[in-house]
């Protein structure tokens, strides 16, 4: 079939390219090609211009072909704003300008072909030059073929949509002929697409069983609107009407397989930044036993540093997150640390009013950030590199600051598990968390311990909170959004246990996101918390709870 | 987790409260002595009893039987086991292995804590755990045998008899001076006597007492030794205790454990000259 | 014979009690028969927040049952409370009438808006204000009890159990937000008319609720000291001290936590219920964690495990909450902070206790113990050498 079709694909362009060359020769203009090629080309383009000021929409027609066969910078521009009725002439000077209307009558006028700003003419000073619809639609080819010959391959995408969209079976030929030439996958593919939305209209039976049978793996929304005409349409024959429904509901199975994909993706993206949120706050409860309400003011504090870091480093935004991370890190962890030595020491063995100072603590965190940087949202930017997203199938896109996110939380979660495992604080944090009295009488200074766990754990909260700058607002009340479901995480993983936060994390922020179509944000989530609530009934020490003797006391 | 035999376990321990509750509400209660059926002259039995916490057994088929009106003393190194089976019979810890009956009928592993303690087994701790916010009184008030569900308890006054038993009691503890004290201003010695107190007002048929003369002077380490034997015979009385002398003053039978099972029983002269057991003690 | 003994001890009861018999005649003679000119005057705006002040004693005094005797650190005591407001607004929501900006006759006017065609069914009996009242103390009473019973049977505790219960109201916050809930969504119910057939507009029906509430403090007081100077008060603390010896003395320490758990949420309810028509509005944010985390300051200022010391908490921190809002409100979260971060540290007593520990016998007194040290650091210090404040 594609063998057929770019053979008559070619004889199409070669009568198209003598058409071109009789306006040439007809008007007495040899094509130059001496010295100075760039002003024969912009002698040609003139010549073919004045073209338009006929009244013949036949004449119009062959000119608009001569120009479009013209590779001048302003080709494409010319053919827009004649079909866009924005192409005029001056009455003065016969030019032809393009004309932008203004608010008070009258024009602004630019010259067509040299782009020269010519100012304004009155509402009579110029004259527009009138299309009809078959040149209307002669146009939009013409553009659309020059779009589809263009460098970027994005362009060329968006010309074959654009084309496709249009429904246009006369643009057929264009595609066809672009096809011989292409080379990119996704261009063809976009084209193709469009060639099938073409075929499907076909009126041939034969034509257009065989793209109702070629579209199986096609993901376009034209194509399943189409397919979706199709069989419900009582012209139709049965044949065809069974064959498009076959198709369609093995394109929806695809869909919805993407979409599980997608909602996967989705829910590990959230899990990753649950994981994030409640990661340091699982090591500050599980070896101190301290539950810290100002863990989320902690998020907020990295939030806010790397909006420092990008006000103090204007130029630097590709690389300020990279310095934001440590620097999120030393802040909230300095900040961490003035805690657990100016408050929390008081109150080790006391867990609840631990719960309410650190509270406390939130309050003065929020005012004072409050304070010092105002009540509304601050604008954090995000770089190139974080922002777009990338296809990794047909139909099935993400997000890159959400992978990113994704892959910083494993970096985070990979380089804790090996401090705690590796080194010698990992070692006494271990001996603490199982049994602090043993620990102590082993000789291991308990005080330093925890202000350095602390300091680690609330270290990870700033880090947090750059990630999570780059999803959210970063305002006062950043931190009390997750507070709540960090501890979700925490207790439905098991305290102290690195492992168990991630796997909480992850499965409830994909639980999350599955729950989201069927029961919407808010109740997902209240059934999420409810969840939770009897899950604890069942397992009071969460999915992986501490074993041993000391845990039971 | 939902295995065949655990969901029966959990089924029984669902009915276990509804079955208490209607022998309440029967004309006529059925004195614990009858729910406590103790025909055969034992009154605990404890058989291949196993508990592992991570990998390390802490009992290890343990498997020992208590008479009726016994004293019997349990000794053994740390990490012998002692403690644990006690929390085994008591119901704080389910074993993983292993059966525990409370005379002929009652299943020890299916009742929960405060039901076995109704049923008349009552228990000192290693470490005395006295209410210290409580006055010496409300300690031994709170103990006392009676219906000890909520309502009940919300309009609960006590009566003449029971304020004599109070006061018999404190008598007996040597602690009538400090009846109205907090609990917690008590030497470590008054809150063992008052933890024993709260055993005596509890009435119960099977005493567990752990270490109870730690802390104690001689003189009060001998009064115990006479409470805890004179107790003996209407009730039945395990203790277990370090100190060999309080042992040997009271010890009838005594049953040695070690790495959670039983190394030796006997009279305790005969124990104290088993190779096994002077093996054990001082190899340590 | 009890009370004689505790009332000759200690001279909180009857302060509170003597407070708030003086507030029930002299606020509603200072404001209905004092001329509007005098200086002895009270206006009505002062006898509401007066009022309000009191629904919030009722609901410190509820937490402090739980807390302060029996160790439960509830931080979802808000979503009672909130649950028994509801029940007040959705019968002050049906006495509206045809008086709704739609003038429906069956449907509130939030209902018309979102083209409802019927009343739901958990609407039907609140146009009776008996069945109402049933269901302020009802509702509360029920989740508590649910919630209670699942949390405590599998021995949720500590923690655990204080993160649990603010999930529970935050998820009730969430859920209240949602319009399908049929409570009015984000603005919830508001606008009311009369409460009994009497104007929530006029004075004397401000008066009458500010003296209702007034007896209602009295007598929750009343009741709850009743409560925990019984045996099962006894048993409760017991239960707060030491869980485990309690149950191994024969006690169902589940039983008896669910018990004043729901207890406690039902007088929460109440409060609630006298709150609403005081404040004229009940919206999804009274589920607001952080109210009922607010409201813990409250009792631990005061001192917990007195019952009258949480209702003087409630009084301070609510003054000055409206008092610094108003004249500072940026520095009133740094107040609310410190005062969490002091009380904790330094107060666990709270101010009862240091008024006790000052007025009582024994130990230094704070003017004593300061002496050159700077202010915190002497507080600190001090606070740990008083008698009974190792305990958690």
């Amino acid at each position: 079939m594609k063998v057929a079709a770019r053979s008559s694909t070619r004889i199409v362009f070669g009568r198209w390219v003598r058409s071109c060359l009789v306006v040439v020769l007809a008007i007495g203009l040899v094509p130059c090609f001496g010295a100075d090629e760039k002003s024969a080309l912009d002698a040609d383009f003139q010549a073919t211009v004045d073209l338009l000021k006929t009244r013949s929409f036949e004449e119009k027609a062959e000119a608009a072909r001569a120009i479009a066969a013209l590779t001048h910078p302003r080709t494409l521009e010319v053919l827009t704003a004649l079909l866009d009725a924005e192409l005029y002439t001056e009455r003065k000077t016969d030019r032809v300008v393009f004309a932008k209307g203004l608010d008070g009558g009258g024009f602004n006028i630019r010259d067509a072909v040299t782009g020269e700003e010519l100012g304004q003419v009155g509402r009579r000073g110029a004259k527009k030059i009138s299309v009809n619809n078959r040149l209307r639609g002669l146009l939009r080819g013409l553009i659309a073929s020059i779009r589809l010959d263009n460098e970027d391959p994005d362009d060329r995408i968006a010309a074959a949509e654009a084309i496709a969209d249009g429904a246009d079976s006369s643009m057929r030929e264009v595609l066809d002929r672009r096809l011989l030439v292409e080379s990119d996958p996704k261009v063809i593919a976009a084209i193709e697409t469009a060639l099938v939305v073409f075929d499907l209209d076909a009126t041939d039976e034969s034509i257009r069983l065989r793209a109702i049978r070629a579209s199986v793996s096609n993901l376009d929304g034209r194509v399943r609107e189409k397919l979706t005409g199709i069989s419900n349409d009582p012209v139709a024959s049965e044949a065809i009407q069974a064959a498009a429904r076959e198709t369609l509901e093995s394109i929806e199975e695809t869909v919805a397989r993407y979409k599980t994909i997608e909602t996967v993706f989705f829910g590990l993206s959230l899990g990753s930044v649950l994981v994030l949120a409640a990661i340091g706050l699982s090591i500050t409860f599980g070896v101190m036993g301290v539950i810290n309400m100002a863990h989320g003011e902690l998020i907020m504090l990295g939030a806010y540093t790397t909006y420092v870091v990008q006000t103090l480093l204007p130029g630097g935004l590709e690389y300020s997150l990279l310095i934001a991370v440590p620097a999120a890190f030393v802040v909230s962890g300095l900040v961490g640390i003035g805690i657990e030595r100016g408050i929390f020491r008081f109150l080790y063995g006391r867990p609840l009013e631990t719960l309410l100072a650190s509270f406390g603590v939130s309050l003065v965190l929020q005012q004072a950030v409050r304070s010092i940087f105002g009540t509304l949202n601050r604008p954090v930017a995000t770089p190139e590199w974080m922002s777009g997203s990338f296809e990794l199938l047909e139909g099935l896109s993400m997000t890159f600051n959400r992978l990113y996110i994704l892959i910083f939380a494993g970096l985070i979660f990979a380089a804790l598990v090996l401090v705690l495992q590796r080194t010698r604080l990992g070692l006494e944090v271990r001996a603490v968390t199982q049994n602090r009295a043993m620990a102590r009488a082993m000789g291991i200074r308990s005080a330093r311990v925890d202000a350095l766990t602390f300091g680690l754990g609330a270290g990870i909260a700033g880090v947090a909170g750059v990630a999570l700058s780059q999803l959210t607002n970063v305002g006062p009340n950043l931190g009390q959004g997750y507070i709540v479901d960090s501890f979700m995480v925490v207790v439905f993983g098991g305290v102290g246990n690195l492992w168990g936060t991630l796997v909480a994390g992850l499965s409830l922020g994909v639980a999350n996101k599955f729950l989201e179509p069927y029961a919407g944000a808010v109740v997902a989530k209240v059934l999420v918390l409810v969840f939770i609530i009897l899950f604890i009934q069942w397992r009071p020490r969460g999915l992986f709870p501490q074993k041993g003797r000391a845990a039971e006391s | 987790m939902f295995g065949g035999s655990g969901e029966k376990d959990k089924l029984a321990n669902v009915f276990q409260p509804f079955v208490n509750q209607s022998a309440n509400f029967l004309a006529r209660k059925p004195s614990r002595d009858e729910l406590v059926n103790t025909d055969s002259g034992y009154i605990l039995y404890l058989e291949d009893i196993t508990v592992s916490f991570d990998g390390f057994k802490a009992l290890d088929e343990l498997t020992l039987y208590i008479e009726t009106g016994e004293l019997r003393c349990i000794i053994g190194p740390n990490g012998a086991g002692k403690t644990t089976m006690m929390d085994v019979i008591t119901g704080k810890t389910r074993p993983d292995f292993g059966t525990a009956f409370y005379g002929q009928r009652l299943d020890l592993l299916r009742l929960t804590e405060p039901e076995i303690a109704s049923l008349g087994i009552g228990r000192k701790f290693q470490k005395p755990t006295v209410f210290d916010n409580h006055t010496v009184h409300d300690n031994l008030e709170l103990a006392m045998e009676a219906d000890k569900r909520v309502w009940a308890t919300l309009t609960r006054k006590l009566n003449a008899e029971e304020r004599d038993r109070i006061a018999e009691v404190l008598d007996i503890i040597g602690l009538k001076e400090e009846v109205s004290a907090l609990a917690g201003s008590l030497s470590h010695g008054q809150k063992q006597w008052l933890e024993i107190g709260m055993l005596l007002m509890q009435n119960p048929l099977v005493l567990l007492v752990d270490e109870p003369v730690a802390g104690m002077t001689k003189q009060e380490s001998e009064s115990t030794a006479e409470l805890l034997t004179t107790l003996a015979g209407d009730h039945s009385v395990v203790v277990v205790e370090h100190d060999m002398e309080f042992v040997r003053s009271i010890a009838r039978r005594v049953t040695v454990l070690h790495e959670g099972r039983v190394l030796a029983e006997g009279p305790f002269d005969e124990v104290q000259h088993d190779a096994k057991v002077i093996e054990v003690y001082l190899g340590e | 014979m009890l009370s004689g003994r505790l009332l000759k001890q200690d001279w909180g009861p009857p302060v509170l009690l003597g407070i708030l018999g003086v507030l029930c005649v002299v606020v509603p003679v200072a404001n209905l028969l004092v001329p509007e000119d005098s200086v002895f005057h009270v206006s009505t705006y002062t006898v509401t927040l007066l009022g309000k002040y009191l629904c919030y004693a009722l609901l410190a005094m509820a937490l402090d049952l739980v807390w302060g005797y029996c160790g439960i650190l509830s931080l979802g005591h808000g979503a009672f409370f909130a649950l028994g407001g509801y029940a007040m607004g959705m019968y002050l929501m049906r006495q509206i009438g045809t008086r709704g900006v739609y003038g429906d006759p069956e449907l509130p006017d939030f209902m018309v808006f979102l083209n409802w065609e019927e009343l739901p069914w958990y609407w039907f009996g609140f146009d009776a204000f008996w069945f109402a009242m049933l269901m302020v103390v009802l509702v509360p009473g029920l989740l508590a009890l649910v919630f209670g019973w699942l949390a405590f049977r599998s021995r949720v505790t500590g923690v655990y159990l204080s993160i649990m219960t603010q999930a529970l109201t935050y998820a009730l916050m969430l859920a209240f937000f949602r319009n399908e809930m049929g409570f009015g969504g984000n603005n919830g119910l508001t606008d009311f008319k009369d409460i009994l057939g009497a104007s929530l507009q006029s004075d004397v029906t401000r008066v009458v609720l500010f003296v209702v509430s007034a007896i209602a403090l009295a007598s929750t007081y009343l009741f709850c000291r009743f409560i925990v100077t019984s045996k099962l008060g006894r048993v409760v603390t017991a239960v707060r001290d030491a869980d485990d010896r309690t149950r191994f003395i024969g006690y169902r320490v589940e039983n008896y936590k669910v018990w004043i758990f729901t207890v406690s949420a039902v007088l929460a309810g109440i409060a609630g219920a006298l709150y609403v028509p005081q404040v004229g509005i009940i919206n999804p944010s009274e589920f607001h964690p952080l109210n009922s985390i607010e409201l813990v300051v409250w009792v631990a200022l005061g001192g917990r495990g007195t019952l009258y010391g949480a209702a003087v908490g409630a009084v301070i921190v609510n003054f000055a909450k409206t008092w610094l809002t108003s004249e500072y409100p940026e520095v009133w979260l740094f107040a609310l902070g410190g005062l969490f971060i002091l009380v904790t540290v330094a107060l666990p007593k709270g101010v009862v206790g240091l008024l006790r520990n000052v007025l009582g016998s024994g130990g230094q007194t704070f003017s004593e113990f300061v002496g050159g040290r700077t202010v915190p650091e002497a507080l600190i210090q001090w606070a740990k050498t008083r008698p009974g404040n190792k305990e958690t």
